[in-house]
C-alpha cells in the first residue's frame, strides 16, 4: 500500500511531461538548437522553485514523513566522471530525444519501438557495470 | 467535468510543468527517496541477474522496489496522457525547427511525439534507426551510470541541492547535446 504513492507521483510526473511535450524528440532537437525557450523554462523553473524548496528544508529543518530529517547526500566531487560520463550521456540524449524519465513515459505514450531504446540503456548500464574499474572517475 | 478534462487536456507551458517537476521533487524527499530514474536501469539488470556476472549489480532489488513502481507510475501517466487527455501529442515546436527538419527530411516535424520515419520497428534494420534507437539507447544508459544520474537526478535534484558535480554533469549533457546536434544529425539526418 506504501507504494502506492510512488505509483501516484510517477502518473503525475508522466502526465506533465507527456503534456508538457518534455517527452518528444522534436523537443529536445529544439533546445540543442536553441529555437525556443520552452524546455529551458521547464527545467529552469523546477530547479529555481527547487532551490528554494531545498534551502527551505535546511533552514527550517523539515523532516520526513516518517520523522526523519531529510538528507541530500552531497555526490563527491571530481572532474573525469561528471564530465566524461555527462557528455556521453549528452551524445544519447540528442540521439534518443529521451533521457530515462521520458523513456519509460513514451512507453505509455504507446511509442513501441522506445522498449528497444529502454534496453540498449540497460545493456549500457551493465557494460559501464563492467568496465567501470578502468575507467577514471 | 468535462471542461475541466478540456482544459487539462490542451498542450501544458512550461510555467505550469516545472513548478510540478519541483513537487516531485519534493514529494520524493518527503517520503524519504531521493528523485533520481535512472538508478532503475541498473535494478533491472539487477533483477535479470546480472549480479551473478558483475558485482555491481549485486544489490538488492527490493530495496529499490520504489523506484521501480515509480517507473511504472510514468508508464501509467503516458498512458493516462495519451488515452484521456488529448489525443495528438503533437509537439508545438518553433517555425524555424519545423522549416530545419523539413529540409532533412522529416515530413511532418512536431505532429507526431517522435519522429516516426526514425522511431518505428522496420527502421532497426537500418543503421540509421540503429544509431538512432540501438546507440543512442547504448549511450545515455553508460553515460547516466557513468555520471552518476541523469536529468532527474543531476539537473532538477543536484542542481536545486546547488551541487558542483551536478553543475559539472549537466555541461556535460550539454557538450555532448550540442556535438550531436551541431555537428552529427544533419549527416544522419539525411542518410
Amino acid at each position: 500500500m506504501k507504494f502506492f504513492r510512488y505509483l501516484f507521483i510517477g502518473a503525475i510526473f508522466g502526465i506533465t511531461l507527456a503534456k508538457a511535450e518534455v517527452i518528444s524528440w522534436f523537443r529536445i532537437y529544439e533546445m540543442f538548437k536553441f529555437q525556443s525557450f520552452h524546455m529551458y523554462g521547464v527545467i529552469g523553473s523546477a530547479i529555481l522553485i527547487g532551490i528554494i524548496v531545498i534551502q527551505l528544508i535546511k533552514r527550517k529543518k523539515i523532516k520526513s514523513i516518517d520523522g526523519e530529517p531529510i538528507m541530500i547526500v552531497p555526490k563527491k566531487f571530481s572532474w573525469a566522471r561528471y564530465l566524461i560520463g555527462g557528455t556521453i550521456f549528452g551524445l544519447g540524449w540528442a540521439l534518443t530525444g529521451a533521457c530515462p524519465g521520458p523513456m519509460f513515459i513514451l512507453l505509455g505514450n504507446g511509442v513501441g519501438v522506445i522498449l528497444v531504446v529502454i534496453a540498449s540503456a540497460m545493456l549500457g548500464t551493465y557494460v559501464y557495470g563492467k568496465l567501470r574499474h578502468k575507467l577514471p572517475h | 467535468m468535462n471542461q475541466l478534462l478540456e482544459w487539462i487536456s490542451q498542450p501544458w507551458p512550461w510555467y505550469v510543468a516545472g513548478p510540478i517537476i519541483a513537487l516531485v521533487m519534493f514529494s520524493m524527499l518527503f517520503f524519504g527517496k531521493f528523485f533520481g530514474i535512472s538508478s532503475n536501469l541498473r535494478t533491472m539488470c539487477s533483477l535479470l541477474g546480472a549480479g551473478k556476472s558483475c558485482d555491481f549489480f549485486a544489490i538488492s532489488w527490493r530495496e529499490q522496489a520504489w523506484n521501480l513502481v515509480f517507473a511504472g507510475g510514468l508508464v501509467l501517466g503516458g498512458l493516462i496522457a495519451y488515452l484521456y487527455l488529448g489525443h495528438d501529442r503533437a509537439a508545438h515546436i518553433s517555425a524555424t525547427t519545423i522549416t530545419e527538419l523539413q529540409a532533412y527530411g522529416i515530413a511532418d516535424p512536431g505532429k507526431t511525439v517522435v519522429p516516426t520515419e526514425i522511431f518505428n520497428w522496420e527502421s532497426l534494420l537500418t543503421l540509421k534507426g540503429i544509431i538512432f534507437i540501438v546507440v543512442g539507447g547504448f549511450l545515455v544508459g553508460f553515460g547516466t551510470r557513468y555520471a552518476g544520474g541523469c536529468t532527474s537526478g543531476h539537473a532538477i535534484s543536484g542542481l536545486s541541492d546547488l551541487q558542483p558535480a551536478s553543475l559539472l554533469a549537466v555541461i556535460g549533457f550539454f557538450i555532448g547535446g550540442l556535438t550531436v546536434t551541431y555537428f552529427v544529425l544533419p549527416y544522419l539526418l539525411a542518410l
